[in-house]
């Protein structure tokens, strides 16, 4: 008998090896204990209906969504649709966030296809939560939060729903390009790493490997590709122009004012200031600054715009940590600058990862819907008590930075912004330091430090009770909205404790 | 007058709620809020009415408020005087000022009115705006033909239009009119008080035009957009040099007064009274400023 020349002996002990097998070519006996499913080099499947499917879609199941298509998103009113059809109820519904195209997801409240929402409510489907229609009451989580919620299984996700501007047949997916491109897919990370089943939805089937890719065919399951997952110019928009409103660009220039006094505007500098409308001045107003003085500073962090690009490329920072791409000159710089860098929600913001960007952030400027005594912010109801919004990174940056800033006029309208308490508090007032309206600026007691560089600086420094009096005088005392006793939202603070609860408005 | 300068008068459409609550946040010297030119015939009743209500509750703090009425010509200044009037405005804005009657019209209309609500007699200032080539020839008489004026301005376009020239940017067509509302002003003991500068983008122009009036003699400038105060108010800003000089010249008035010497010298020169209350006012520009070192006539 000859010997094959491939055979050899295999002792059944190995040391260091707990269970030793032979290794047998073309078995497929021992590949079956592998955890995955063998070699697979198609992953496309016809129908998102056949990809819930095959994903073992049933009643009561959990599916997440990232919302960096925002308002063009087509994938989240798409799916629950199908989900819809199938005949499946009681889902709850896992989005980073939701914006006013997914009114359409009312219908599925109503005929008890959604259960409720974990993550982030905005807009119309806030509206309808604080007016109880949803079964259970809806969990609000910031950005950072979601994602410790996600990886200690506090929110278990079966089914994670990718929206993919571009993906290839083994599920790497970039969001560069494609004709939805929306660029950094930063939320999304954690959706893919931890659910149970991972689906790319697709209107961009390119060769494989599609580069640069972001999310990756180690994770995903499915990919079905399909005509359209959003509306171009509702994902990202053109350049976002600085506001030419007086009211906010002197907010925005008092913003920057504080930072230049604050100690932290030298060499080294990093910040993060979102896209509306006094952040965006505001970053314009440091940006100068930083001119002035000749500042190089770090990093900017969070949702990317071009005028972050802008001032990466002038040399006033060093790194963009992308997490969310604005616009599409952030997404142009994100596909092909090396310094413009694309983050996951847990590098950016969770408390429980063994250290975020959040923590390491020099000044944060932030908005509110209401701020109160006790520099408690309240980002989630209006000033009706309605559930308008999400928490964003809200309470992660609030808590990282060494100098939260919240910019806000001291009344909008007939309401005044600077009140006794909160309606909704989201974000606690001992990580806010700096509270920024065009009538006077208020510093945190708590913070002297920080009190002791504004002071004689020319700023229009005041008591925060001061401040609230003086809007109060202009717009007397505003009642508190009349709700009820049962609970419609739970806000969760970032390391899982609640913070506050959301009553149903009567 | 409330800080006793006027650098920089916005003006605010009588007919916008949100921009009257926040006149006076942007740090001009002077609020102006237009019931005239900037509000159409159709809206002159609830301008009328917002700005009305806007004097009785709205606490401008430390910012001089004064309101363009229409003229008493038109169908809209008898009321616009009978509502405003008891409000007490520090003062009314009184545009297409062509002969010292007008400015007297005005005058008896407000002292009547001040009568009847009990206001003392003489609290609202007037302020003429000459904005015809009758106006300007009459300018003198009417800045001197009441003890409520406290300072005079002129309309750059009305006026323009008026005399047939052309408007331009470097605005030569206006140093006659600009010459003459200075000299009048200092004659009359009040504010000369130049016109707009309408390209709101141009920062770097109104700066120069600013900086141009300051030389002429003019006490401030009317500006239509918040982020020209800034701009003008550093162009009102006198120098370092300018300002340790009127510190010198008031240290040696005070030092006089206590000597109780009639003489009064600085570095040998003698000190006479214009050159004292040219020092009082350079010093007052410097503190509301708030800096010393950054002034523009070196």
């Amino acid at each position: 008998m000859t010997l094959d020349k491939n055979v050899r002996v295999i002792p059944d002990t190995l040391p260091g090896i707990k269970n030793v097998r032979s290794f047998q070519a073309g078995a497929t006996s021992s590949l079956a204990e592998m955890p995955r499913t063998p070699k697979r080099c198609g992953k496309i499947v016809s129908t998102v209906r056949e990809a819930l499917h095959r994903a073992g879609i049933r009643d009561g199941m959990t599916l997440s969504f990232h919302h960096h298509l925002r308002n063009g998103d087509l994938v989240v009113n798409m799916v629950l649709d199908i989900v819809a059809e199938m005949g499946i109820r009681d889902i709850t519904l896992a989005p980073s966030a939701l914006f006013p195209v997914h009114e359409a997801l009312l219908r599925h409240v109503k005929n008890g296809v959604i259960r409720t929402i974990q993550g982030s409510v905005n807009g119309p489907v806030g509206q309808a939560a604080s007016h109880g229609e949803f079964v259970a009451p809806v969990v609000l989580r910031s950005h950072g939060g979601r994602v410790r919620a996600i990886q200690t299984g506090d929110l278990h996700v079966d089914i994670a729903i990718l929206a993919a501007p571009s993906a290839d047949q083994m599920g790497n997916v970039s969001g560069v390009i494609g004709p939805s491109a929306c660029g950094s897919l930063g939320y999304a990370f954690t959706d893919a790493q931890y659910a149970d089943t991972v689906i790319a939805i697709t209107d961009n089937l390119l060769p494989y490997p599609v580069t640069p890719f972001s999310l990756l065919q180690t994770e995903v399951d499915w990919v079905v590709p399909v005509e359209k997952i959003g509306v171009p110019e509702k994902i990202v928009s053109g350049t976002l122009k600085i506001t030419q409103d007086p009211m906010r660009l002197l907010i925005a220039e008092q913003v920057a004012r504080v930072v230049e006094e604050s100690g932290l505007l030298i060499d080294g500098f990093s910040m993060q200031a979102g896209a509306g409308g006094i952040s965006l001045a505001a970053s314009a107003c440091i940006r100068e600054s930083m001119k002035k003085r000749g500042v190089r500073g770090s990093f900017i962090s969070g949702g990317i715009t071009g005028q972050s690009v802008d001032m990466l490329k002038e040399g006033l920072f060093r790194t963009l940590l992308d997490v969310q791409s604005f616009d599409l000159e952030a997404v142009a710089s994100l596909a092909c600058n090396p310094n413009h860098v694309e983050m996951s929600a847990s590098f950016y913001a969770n408390t429980a990862a063994k250290g975020c960007v959040v923590d390491m952030l020099d000044v944060a400027v932030l908005g509110a819907t209401q701020v109160d005594t006790d520099f408690n912010v309240n980002v989630n109801t209006e000033s009706d008590g309605v559930l308008l919004h999400g928490i964003g990174g809200h309470m992660d940056t609030a808590a990282g930075a060494k100098i939260t800033v919240i910019v806000t006029p001291l009344f909008r309208g007939r309401m005044p912004m600077v009140v006794d308490q909160v309606i909704t508090r989201t974000t606690p007032g001992n990580t806010v330091d700096v509270v920024v309206t065009e009538r006077g600026i208020a510093v945190n007691p708590g913070r002297k430090d920080l009190l002791d560089n504004l002071r004689g600086k020319g700023l229009p420094l005041m008591d925060i009770h001061d401040l609230k009096k003086m809007a109060e005088n202009m717009t007397g005392v505003p009642s508190m909205p009349p709700f009820g006793e049962r609970i419609i939202g739970i806000v969760e603070y970032r390391d899982g404790s609640i913070i506050d609860v959301i009553r149903q408005r009567v | 007058m409330k800080t006793g300068l006027r650098r920089t008068s916005l003006y605010i459409p009588g007919n916008n709620p949100s921009m009257l609550q926040n006149a006076s946040v942007y740090g001009a010297d002077c609020i102006i809020l237009d019931l005239e030119d900037a509000i159409t015939v159709t809206e002159k009743d609830s301008a009328r009415i917002l700005v009305r209500n806007a004097l009785r509750s709205i606490r401008y703090g430390t910012t001089e408020v004064t309101v363009r009425v229409n003229a008493l010509s038109t169908h809209f200044g008898q009321e616009d005087f009978m509502e405003i009037i008891p409000m007490k405005p520090d003062a009314v804005r009184l545009p297409k000022c062509e002969a010292p009657e007008d400015v007297v019209q005005a005058d008896q209309l407000i002292t009547e009115i001040e009568r009847k609500n009990g206001i003392e007699i003489g609290s609202v200032k007037i302020i003429p705006m000459i904005e015809s080539a009758l106006g300007g020839i009459n300018l003198l008489d009417i800045v001197r033909s009441s003890r409520r004026i406290t300072g005079v301005n002129y309309g750059a376009e009305d006026y323009t239009a008026d005399i047939g020239a052309v408007r331009t940017k470097e605005g030569r067509e206006l140093d006659d009119i600009r010459a003459k509302i200075v000299v009048a002003a200092r004659i009359a003991g009040v504010h000369a008080l130049d016109s707009v500068f309408a390209d709101v983008n141009d920062s770097d122009g109104l700066f120069d035009e600013a900086y141009a009036a300051r030389r002429l003699g003019f006490d401030g400038k009317s500006v239509i957009h918040p982020r020209q105060i800034p701009v003008v108010h550093r162009a009102f800003t006198p120098s370092q040099k300018e300002i340790s000089f009127a510190r010198r010249v008031v240290h040696a008035i005070e030092e006089a007064k206590q000597k109780k010497s009639g003489v009064i010298a600085l570095n040998g020169k003698m000190i006479d009274a214009p050159v004292v209350t040219k020092a009082r006012k350079i010093i007052a520009l410097a503190e509301a400023a708030g800096y010393r070192d950054e002034g523009v006539l070196s």
